[in-house]
């Protein structure tokens, strides 16, 4: 549908993931320095300027799969490890808070708002470092430029592909059934209360006019909910007063992160399936992805002592009995790059994935590229 | 007023699009089909007047020929004129059409797509039939496709492109098929709330334009000559559609307007909204004295969902089903009244 929904969507999902993993380096006291690099290496590679150049053009939104792909190498961008069960709940919680975020926005441009609010955050955790503030700052503008002379009928274009992108995704977050904005079926609690969005009038007035434009009557009826007026508008510019909450931190030490894999619903598992149909990827996806992961610098790790692994879970073991407990229809799935009949687009990707092969990687084999590199892919 | 029945349950969920639900109602055979659009699956049910049998298809937009594209649709519509009955499903790569039980595939539009993809989308949005033998479809481009529907067999043929609109088509409606005369029977709404008014022939006739304020229109009705347009702003305006001027305008919804929909025979209206609420008017239009009257009568909150789709199931509003995003069944309502 909407060809300008990819960058919206990556820079929300990124900057709910820097959310997460902040919290997680702080809850476990790993050293500050380190910590700082994790994030700022992850940000530089966020913000790379030949990736963004890819991510901006028009095109279609990436599959599921294809994008969890880009992120699997974002969150490996630095000295940091996650394991697969920490990786898929990682990527969990990333994309159902920015689902939350697209459905509870009044207007399908506060999209943009709440946008703003994760790139005011993301400035704010590398405001020490003027390079990569600059390449922020780009970001900002490019935003700027992209969105803000869209229409509201364009806009709601980019929230419905966004919400194709998100259907049937009930995982519920322990976040959010505390604060008791998701239920445990799994699905948001949309209030039929509070203020209208800007532009909307409160329900429940209606006016009749004469031919001549004056107003004949005027009834009143009951609207079923509880409406205020609306708030004051939000800045759209590099700086200012978002005004909505969307999009920014709500995690902190003393609010962890977790989800609930079991009673997820029967309908969403349905749906999965279909996803998950044994199916090449697309050859244009593939090509799309090269493009993408071409402008992915990723640093080396210097020695392997620096490197660590970031847990999502309260314990070692609990992250073990997540991956062997996971339900296959929520598995995220492996790109199966072999069964490509593109034998171009495919050795394109296998060489730039290539470049990204850490030495420190438990998973890998052999050195040699080719079948074994393939074979690590499909190990993801 | 209005009461639950059993839900219709659907093989997967409804996707957040305008219009997101279509009836047809089969009197000969005592069938009601329902579909529903799914990314890029078009659901459909046909369910026995006694709710005893259901039955469930589904359509996938592939174009012919083209070996393993899919595509996203935009809207699946049935369209009834007097010879027959087409269900017309519009995607981002073109229109197709199939015989109302969507066995057969009849006739198939390829929207011009260019090679890579550009800033502004591709994809037909907005289906109505016209008149005794014409259906249109809107473009992103804002073009209204015109197609000749011969009364049986697959030689359709694109008769008109309709080129007033600059944004794109969000949704097309029509009145008067069969023997009623009609001045205007076929409005045009796009993107940014401008309505074009049109009487169908051989060459179709602007004979008005209603500007709109910057505000999509994503549902539109026409029924006694009267416009009945839902807004991305949650109101619902009633303009008299060759004339333009304004009859009505109610602050109906606390968010955007999904669908809207007439029931012809007792001027019952149905408007759905992103603020989960269904709400039914009532309508008094007499076009002679340039009267016009609508009281709101109920309401309905499908609690958490933001609705897509809202449709009467009859010519009377007897009973209405709804669809919302991420659920997998159409809610059905029957009026209680004596």
């Amino acid at each position: 549908m909407s060809t300008r929904t990819l960058p919206l969507l990556f820079i929300n999902l990124g900057g709910e993931m820097l959310y997460i993993l902040d919290q997680r380096l702080r809850a476990q006291n790993i050293p500050a320095d380190k910590a700082k690099k994790v994030m700022n290496d992850i940000i530089t590679t966020m913000f790379n300027k030949k990736f963004l150049e890819e991510l901006f053009k028009p095109q279609e939104l990436y599959s599921k799969k294809a994008l969890r792909t880009v992120f699997d190498r974002l969150a490996h961008a630095s000295i940091m490890r996650l394991n697969q069960a920490s990786m898929d709940k990682l990527y969990d919680l990333m994309t159902m808070a920015f689902k939350y975020q697209v459905l509870l926005c009044p207007r399908p441009k506060d999209i943009l708002l709440v946008s703003f609010n994760h790139m005011d955050a993301i400035k704010d955790f590398v405001k020490d470092t003027p390079s990569i503030l600059s390449q922020v700052d780009e970001t900002y503008q490019q935003l700027i430029e992209m969105y803000t002379p869209l229409s509201n009928g364009e806009f709601q274009l980019i929230r419905q592909t966004l919400l194709i992108f998100f259907q049937d995704m009930h995982i519920r977050v322990s976040i959010f059934l505390k604060d008791k904005v998701q239920n445990s079926n799994g699905r948001f609690v949309l209030p039929t209360n509070g203020p209208v969005p800007r532009g909307t009038q409160i329900p429940g007035m209606i006016r009749i006019f004469s031919c001549s434009g004056e107003e004949l009557t005027r009834l009143q009826f009951n609207n079923g909910g509880n409406y205020s007026s609306a708030l004051r508008e939000g800045s759209f510019e590099m700086f200012g007063n978002r005004v909505t909450k969307l999009g920014t931190n709500m995690y902190s030490v003393s609010r962890p992160v977790e989800t609930h894999m079991s009673g997820t619903s029967k309908s969403s598992a349905q749906h999965t399936k279909v996803n998950a149909a044994p199916n090449p990827l697309a050859k244009e996806e593939l090509n799309l992805l090269a493009r993408l992961m071409g402008g992915l610098e990723v640093q080396k790790p210097g020695s392997t002592d620096t490197g660590f692994r970031v847990n999502l879970f309260a314990t070692d073991e609990e992250e073990e009995e997540a991956l062997i407990s996971r339900p296959n229809e929520l598995s995220y799935g492996v790109i199966s790059i072999q069964a490509t009949k593109d034998q171009q687009a495919n050795a394109e990707l296998t060489k730039i994935m290539g470049e990204f092969t850490e030495s420190g990687d438990p998973s890998s084999s052999a050195s040699s590229k080719g079948d074994d590199l393939l074979a690590m892919m499909d190990g993801l | 007023m209005f009461h639950k029945e059993k839900s219709i349950q659907l093989k997967n969920s409804a996707s957040a699009l305008y219009n997101n639900l279509s009836v047809l109602r089969i009197a000969p055979r005592r069938l009601t089909y329902f579909t529903v659009v799914h990314a890029n699956v078009v659901n459909m049910v046909s369910t026995s007047w006694d709710g005893l049998n259901y039955s469930h298809r589904q359509l996938q937009s592939k174009e012919p020929n083209v070996a393993t594209s899919t595509s996203l649709i935009m809207q699946a519509a049935f369209c009834a004129l007097p010879s027959r009955d087409l269900l017309v499903v519009s995607s981002q790569k073109g229109i197709q059409m199939y015989e109302s039980d969507g066995s057969i595939m009849v006739y198939w539009h390829a929207l011009d797509t260019p090679e890579a993809p550009t800033a502004h989308a591709v994809f037909a949005r907005g289906i109505s039939a016209v008149s005794d033998n014409y259906v249109c479809v809107g473009v992103s481009s804002g073009a209204v496709l015109v197609f000749d529907v011969p009364s049986k067999g697959s030689n359709i043929t694109l008769s008109e492109v309709l080129e007033e609109h600059k944004e794109a088509i969000t949704d097309i409606a029509s009145e008067c098929s069969g023997s009623q005369e009609c001045l205007a029977n076929l409005v045009t709404a796009d993107d940014g709330g401008n309505m074009c008014v049109w009487k169908s022939g051989e060459e179709f006739q602007l004979l008005n334009k209603i500007p709109g304020l910057d505000m999509t229109c994503s549902s539109v009705k026409l029924w006694k000559g009267t416009v009945l347009a839902g807004y991305g702003t949650g109101q619902i305006r009633l303009y008299e559609a060759v004339t333009g001027i304004l009859h009505a305008e109610v602050n109906a919804h606390a968010r955007w307007i999904y669908s809207l929909d007439i029931a012809p025979f007792s001027g019952l209206l149905l408007s759905a909204a992103e603020d989960s609420f269904v709400r039914v008017w009532h309508l008094s239009i007499t076009p002679e004295t340039n009267s016009v009257e609508i009281a709101h009568l109920h309401n309905e909150c499908v609690t958490d969902t933001q609705i897509c789709g809202a449709k009467f199931c009859d010519g009377d509003g007897y009973a209405f089903a709804v669809t919302g995003y991420d659920l997998s069944e159409i809610i059905r309502l029957v009026a209680c009244w004596e």
